[in-house]
């Protein structure tokens, strides 16, 4: 097990050694630059600036100067936010897209498993039916388009729900967590059902029931447990998909997260802010797929042996 | 005497996804619509980037020329989102090969070749999973100077990697069977063997997961459009055309309601279809 999970962490350092180098490079190399603006500004001004962020020196000698602040916790400063560091930038916006995050995979979770159980206990009654509509509207309706109706129809008309921002309290979250929510909804609910249906039909699920030990216990105590599996594995991919969702969901109801950042930093070539962000988002990723293996192999033997 | 001929695994495959009534109503509306997209603005005097200041934020009207309004430039909708959609549903189809042309032969390859190129390979791939690819696609989007030919690069460079899981892992079973060791022992080069035996017998998987694709493709594309990062004004996109609706949404529906829905009813075509065809094409599914 030590083994497994050393592994892993190595294995994911190594993707955001990667991640790191990739994004930087192909940052430096991208048309355009942070200072290249519509006001004319004299040459000499713009080489000062320049040199105070030492962007007049070789690319490789700036990668070095970035890598060697990353390893004492150092993002560097913002471009475009004059007097914010990165580390600043980040901190402040992460509590909004964590809130955010974090309550869109509990719902999904939890939604998409109860509707996926009575799904495959009750096939083709009237849950399974709501479950698969829920299901198909989740994957091919996108976010962008759905949150922005959610807009129009609870807050412009309705009035019941703030149009976004964050000055609300949990009323400013119902629409986002929820939005973002509803692909993984979709997913989770359509892999439950598919593999408690498999799970119903396996031997031990069959031992149990011949034991006599009632629907309930049958149902709680051992098909529950393999039929997870197949969700537990998508946990780690989900957290890819909230994280993409989250960037669209921030624009969309104007929350002051850091995917928000992440664009516009893109756009306007605040280099260090992109490379903070998408390491952050990228540790986030790798966290969870290792995290997500561990439980997978605390459920299921059979990937403890393998890994 | 009447010959009875017997069908093929492909016919009888192609037969079981033709019994699949909403595969096929998926078929005809996706027919319909992208022939609509092709072909429709054909049916205008004017194009989807001409202002007609006569009409500025003209709402519905089937008597004007302008059936379903004009924008706030007087541009028509209708045109325009049948212009966006010849846009999202090539940048779709072309995407979704191309990604799944690179991912197949990758598989294919690594798979084959087993060992430090296979375990070599697979790395690569590994760690690319791991990168949050939103943020690779609009990355490259930015280092290939944005536009058309950018934006499709950096979608393809990021959706290849599952269909090269998948058909690795078949490649790596296929290896082992008697008729590629005979392929092997008559003689027939490396490249020969993936091209003519392996790839051929993934090719159910490769259709199954290939269909997947294309609505995986359109999305990016309009999610980045969307964030006006993919596709620019005044050329019309699925992704910006909603943006721009979406920024007049409490005066007026219809600029974010005609594009959206029209790209939701393609999505769920596509995922209608993708649904029969793993169906029908694999059986060790469901």
């Amino acid at each position: 097990m030590l083994r497994f999970v050393g592994r892993r962490l190595w294995e994911g350092v190594l993707t955001l050694a990667a991640l790191v180098t990739l994004t930087f490079f192909v940052m430096r190399l991208a048309p355009g630059g942070p200072f290249s603006p519509n006001r004319k500004i004299s040459p000499e001004v713009l080489e000062n600036i320049k040199a105070s962020f030492h962007l007049d020196e070789p690319v490789w000698k700036q990668f070095g100067r970035y890598v060697w602040g990353l390893l004492h916790l150092d993002f560097g400063p913002s471009l475009k936010f004059r007097d914010y560091s990165v580390g600043d930038l980040l901190a402040a916006g992460l509590p909004y897209s964590l809130t955010i995050g974090l309550w869109a995979v509990v719902v999904a979770t939890l939604v998409g498993i109860a509707l996926g159980l009575a799904g495959a206990l009750r096939r083709n009654g009237t849950t399974d039916y709501v479950a698969g509509t829920v299901g198909v509207v989740g994957v091919a309706v996108p976010i962008f388009v759905i949150g922005p109706l959610m807009q129009v129809v609870f807050a412009l008309k309705l009035g019941w729900l703030p149009v976004g921002g964050s000055n609300q309290g949990w009323r400013s979250l119902v629409m986002p967590v929820l939005v973002l929510s509803l692909p993984n909804v979709a997913y989770i609910s359509r892999l439950t059902r598919g593999s408690m249906i498999e799970v119903l039909r396996e031997n031990y699920v069959r031992t149990a029931r011949a034991k006599g030990i009632g629907p309930r216990r049958t149902l709680m105590g051992h098909a529950l447990k393999g039929a997870l599996l197949p969700v537990v594995a998508f946990l780690g991919p989900a957290t890819a998909a909230i994280i993409t969702g989250s960037i669209l969901i921030e624009t969309i109801f104007a929350v002051p997260g850091i995917g928000r950042h992440f664009v516009d930093a893109a756009l306007s070539r605040d280099y260090p802010l992109v490379m903070g962000v998408t390491l952050l988002y990228g540790g986030f990723l790798i966290f969870f797929n290792i995290l997500t293996d561990l439980v997978r192999g605390w459920l299921d033997p059979r990937v403890r042996a393998n890994g | 005497m009447a010959e009875i001929r017997s069908l093929s695994t492909f016919e009888l495959q192609v037969r079981r996804f033709a019994k699949n009534r909403l595969a096929m109503l998926s078929v005809a509306v996706l027919g319909v619509i992208v022939a609509l997209c092709f072909a429709g603005p054909m049916a205008f005097p004017f194009t989807g980037e001409d202002a007609d200041f006569d009409f500025i934020n003209a709402p519905v009207n089937f008597a004007s020329p302008h059936l379903f309004g004009t924008d706030d430039f007087g541009r028509d909708l209708l045109v325009r989102v049948m212009e966006g959609g010849r846009v999202s549903l090539t940048i779709g189809f072309l995407g979704a090969v191309t990604a799944g042309m690179i991912g197949v032969l990758y598989g294919a390859v690594a798979g084959y070749a087993g060992g430090l190129t296979d375990r070599l390979m697979m790395r690569a791939v590994e760690v690319l999973y791991g990168f949050p690819y939103v943020f690779l696609v609009i990355l490259l989007n930015l280092l290939f100077g944005g536009g058309n030919g950018s934006l499709f690069t950096a979608i393809v460079f990021t959706l290849w990697l599952t269909p090269a899981v998948i058909v690795r892992a078949q490649a790596q079973a296929l290896a082992k069977r008697e008729f590629v060791e005979a392929a092997r022992a008559g003689g027939m080069t490396p490249w020969a063997i993936v091209a003519g035996h392996i790839v051929p017998n993934c090719a159910s998987v490769i259709i199954v997961y290939g269909s997947l694709l294309v609505p995986e493709v359109i999305l990016s594309e309009s999610f980045l459009s969307f964030l006006g990062i993919g596709i620019r004004e005044p050329q019309a996109s699925w992704g910006n055309l909603i943006q721009s609706g979406t920024s007049a949404m409490d005066t007026d529906l219809r600029l974010l309601l005609l594009p959206g829905s029209l790209l939701a009813l393609v999505l769920f075509c596509l995922n209608f279809i993708a649904d029969g065809l793993r169906d029908a094409f694999d059986p060790n599914e469901r």
